[in-house]
C-alpha cells in the first residue's frame, strides 16, 4: 500500500492523538499523583485550603522542615509492621506461582494432547469454575476450615489460591501446548521414550515462553487477591492487600491515612517494575486466548 | 494419549480443582440449608418467701455446647432463601398486593438487601461491559495511528489501571475524589458547590463505581483490539479504498467485522469479571449506597456473628446468576464443538 493512501487528514490526526494523550493521562496520572502525595504530610495531600498545597507542600515544610518526607513510609513499614505483610505476600505469591505452574503444565499438556471428548468437557468445566466469584468459594471454605483448624495459616491460603488459579492456568497452557508441534514429542516416543520422558526431555526445554507468560498472570492473581487472603488469613499472617484495607478502619486519625497511602505506593511499585520488564509477555498473554478464539 | 496416561498427567490439577472449587460449591449448598442454633432456653422456678415464680433464661453454656457439637446449626430447608435478607418472598408478595404504582413497588424492592445488591450488580455488569468495548476500541484505533516509537510507552501506561490491584486502584481514585483531594476539590470549584461530595449521594456513588469499572477494564479491551488491528488484512482495506470507501466506512465495514470474534471474547471475560464486582465497593467505601452480591456475602461473613447460612444462601443464588450468564456461551461452544467433529 502506498504511503499516500495511509496518510490521514490533519484534524483526524490531532483528534486521535489528543484522545490517546487524554487516555494516557487518565491512566497514569492517579498513580503519579499518589506517589507524589505519599511524600507529603496528610495536611497537604488532603488539603482543606487548596489542592495546590499537595504540589508545593507548605504544611510538609512547616512540620518537617523539608519539602518531602518519608514519614508515611517509616510509619507504615516499621510502626505498623507492614514489612511482615510484604514478607507474607512474598511467600504466598512465590509458592502459588510455583505450584500452579507445576500442576498447570502437566494438566495443560495432557489436555492439549488428548483427542478425547472428555478433554473438551474438562476445559468447559474449567471455564465455569473460572467464572465463579471467589467470595462464593470462600464462604464454602470458612466453616470447614474453622472446624478442622486449617483457618488462618499461609499454606491454606496458598493451596486455595492455587486451586482458584488452575482453570485459567489450564486454559492458557493448553493453548500454548497446542502450538508446540505434536511430532516433537511423538517422535521421541517412537525412539522409545515413555510419555513422561518425552514431556521431560522434549517438551520442557521448549515450553518456557508459554510458562513465563502464564506465570505472570498467576503472579498477578495471587498478588492482587483480596477476597481469599482477607477472609482466610489470621491477623499475623495477613498479606499486603488486606492489611491496606485494615489501615482504613482508623482513617480519621491524623497520619494514619498517610500510612495507607505509603503502603499503597509500596504495593504498586513491584507491579510497575513487572510491567516494565514483561510488557511484551503480558500483551501476548492477554491476546493468546483471544486470537485463538 | 491413552486414558491412563492422561489421568496421571491431569490428576494433581484435577484434585486441586475438585477439592477447592467443586467441594466448596457443594459446601455452600449444604450450608445454605442450615441456620445457627437458637439460644437454649431454660425455665427455672424461683421459690421465695412470697411463693414461686417461673422465669425463662438463656442457658449460655448449653447454647455454646450445642453450637460446638453441631457447628452447621439446625436444618432449615429453604427457610434462609425466602427470608427478608434473601429472596424475601413474603415481603415481595405484600409489596405487590399493596402497590399503588410500579414505581412504588420497585422502590420497596430496592429496600430489600438482596434485590438492591442484584440491581447494582446487574447495572454494573451491563453498563460497564459495553462502555469498556467502545473505549477499548477507540484507544486501540488511536494508538494504532501513533508513530511506532510512541506505541510502547503508551501501552505501558495504559496497562497500569488493569494490572494494579483492584483494591489499590480504587483506593487511589477514592483519595483523589475526596472532598479534600484533587478531583473532589476541583469538582466543587467547577460546579461552584462547596458541599458537593461524590460519596454522599447514591446516584453519584454508582456513577463513580461505573467510571472506576471502565477505567479498570478498558486496557484489557484495548490490548486485545490492538493486537487484532495488527492482523487486519491489508488487501481488503485496499480493495475497500479502491471502491471509494471513506475512512469511517473502512472502519465500519472492514475493521469492525474483523474484530468481531475478539469483541465476543472480551464481552465474555467482562461479563464474568464484572458480575463479581467486589473490591471497588470496599475501596470506595460505597456499601451504604451500593452493594453487590459479592459484597453481600463478604458482609455476612464479616459481621460480629458470622452468618454462614446467610452467606451460603447468597452464594448459591450468585452461582445461579453466573450459570444463567454463561449458558448462552456454553451452548454456543457446544454447537461449535459438534460442528467441528461432524
Amino acid at each position: 500500500m502506498t504511503v499516500a493512501a495511509h496518510r490521514r487528514s490533519r484534524p483526524l490526526v490531532i483528534l486521535s492523538t489528543g484522545f490517546v494523550v487524554l487516555w494516557v493521562i487518565l491512566a497514569a496520572f492517579p498513580f503519579v499523583w499518589t506517589f507524589w502525595g505519599s511524600l507529603k504530610v496528610q495536611g497537604d495531600f488532603f488539603s482543606r485550603a487548596d489542592w495546590m498545597n499537595a504540589l508545593t507542600g507548605p504544611m510538609t515544610i512547616a512540620q518537617t522542615g523539608a519539602p518531602f518526607t518519608g514519614q508515611g513510609y517509616v510509619g507504615a513499614w516499621i510502626e505498623s509492621g507492614f514489612w511482615r505483610n510484604v514478607l507474607n505476600t512474598g511467600i504466598v505469591v512465590a509458592a502459588t506461582v510455583t505450584i500452579s505452574l507445576t500442576l498447570g503444565t502437566l494438566g495443560g499438556y495432557a489436555l492439549a494432547r488428548s483427542g478425547f471428548r472428555y478433554a473438551f468437557w474438562l476445559l468447559m468445566i474449567a471455564l465455569v469454575f473460572r467464572a465463579m466469584p471467589h467470595i462464593t468459594l470462600v464462604s464454602g471454605y470458612m466453616l470447614p476450615f474453622f472446624e478442622w483448624n486449617l483457618w488462618g495459616h499461609l499454606p491454606t491460603a496458598i493451596i486455595v489460591l492455587v486451586a482458584i488459579n488452575q482453570p485459567f492456568t489450564l486454559w492458557m497452557l493448553h493453548s500454548f501446548f497446542l502450538n508446540i508441534p505434536k511430532d516433537l514429542d511423538e517422535s521421541a516416543m517412537v525412539d522409545g521414550c515413555t510419555r513422561f520422558q518425552a514431556f521431560r526431555h522434549v517438551i520442557i526445554p521448549v515450553m518456557w515462553p508459554g510458562v513465563i507468560t502464564t506465570g505472570l498472570f498467576s503472579f498477578l492473581l495471587a498478588y492482587n487477591d483480596f477476597a481469599v487472603t482477607a477472609m482466610l488469613l489470621s491477623q499475623e499472617n495477613q498479606t499486603m492487600v488486606p492489611k491496606i484495607a485494615s489501615f482504613l478502619g482508623s482513617v480519621q486519625v491524623e497520619g494514619n491515612v498517610m500510612f495507607a497511602v505509603a503502603a499503597v505506593v509500596s504495593a504498586t511499585a513491584p507491579l510497575f517494575v513487572l510491567i516494565m520488564v514483561f510488557q511484551r509477555q503480558i500483551v501476548s498473554g492477554l491476546t493468546a486466548g483471544a486470537v485463538k478464539g | 494419549m491413552p486414558h491412563r496416561t492422561f489421568l496421571w498427567f491431569i490428576l494433581p490439577s484435577l484434585t486441586a480443582m475438585f477439592l477447592f472449587i467443586a467441594m466448596p460449591i457443594v459446601s455452600v449448598i449444604v450450608q445454605s440449608l442450615f441456620v445457627a442454633h437458637e439460644q437454649v432456653l431454660v425455665t427455672v422456678e424461683n421459690c421465695g418467701p412470697f411463693g414461686c415464680t417461673q422465669e425463662t433464661r438463656v442457658d449460655r453454656e448449653a447454647t455454646a455446647a450445642l453450637r460446638e457439637a453441631q457447628p452447621l446449626g439446625r436444618f432449615n430447608g429453604l427457610g434462609t432463601y425466602v427470608n427478608r435478607s434473601h429472596l424475601a418472598t413474603a415481603e415481595l408478595a405484600q409489596a405487590w398486593q399493596s402497590r399503588e404504582s410500579l414505581g412504588q413497588f420497585l422502590g420497596q424492592l430496592m429496600n430489600l438487601p438482596f434485590y438492591r445488591a442484584l440491581a447494582f450488580t446487574l447495572s454494573f455488569t451491563f453498563i460497564v461491559t459495553p462502555l469498556v468495548l467502545v473505549l477499548g476500541l477507540a484507544i486501540a484505533l488511536g494508538v494504532n495511528g501513533l508513530p511506532r516509537l510512541l506505541r510502547g510507552p503508551t501501552i505501558f501506561f495504559s496497562l497500569l489501571p488493569m494490572i494494579v490491584t483492584p483494591l489499590i486502584g480504587s483506593l487511589v481514585l477514592f483519595w483523589m475524589i475526596d472532598a479534600q483531594g484533587v478531583i473532589g476539590a476541583t469538582l466543587q470549584i467547577l460546579f461552584d458547590d462547596p458541599n458537593l461530595s461524590l460519596k454522599a449521594s447514591p446516584a453519584l456513588t454508582w456513577l463513580t463505581l461505573f467510571v472506576y469499572g471502565v477505567w479498570h477494564s478498558a486496557p484489557f479491551a484495548f490490548i486485545v483490539f490492538y493486537a487484532g488491528l495488527q492482523t487486519v488484512p491489508a488487501e481488503t482495506l485496499e480493495a475497500a479504498m479502491i471502491d471509494g470507501a471513506t475512512r469511517w466506512q473502512r472502519v465500519r465495514y472492514v475493521v469492525i467485522p474483523h474484530l468481531m470474534p475478539l469483541a465476543v471474547f472480551i464481552t465474555l471475560m467482562q461479563l464474568m469479571d464484572n458480575f463479581r464486582v467486589f473490591e471497588p465497593i470496599v475501596g470506595f467505601q460505597a456499601q451504604a449506597s451500593a452493594t453487590s452480591l459479592s459484597y453481600l456475602i463478604y458482609s455476612h461473613l464479616r459481621g460480629d456473628v458470622q452468618q454462614f447460612g446467610s452467606a451460603a444462601a447468597t452464594s448459591v443464588l450468585t452461582i445461579l446468576g453466573v450459570a444463567i450468564l454463561l449458558t448462552p456461551v456454553l451452548i454456543r461452544t457446544w454447537r461449535d464443538f459438534n460442528r467441528k467433529r461432524a
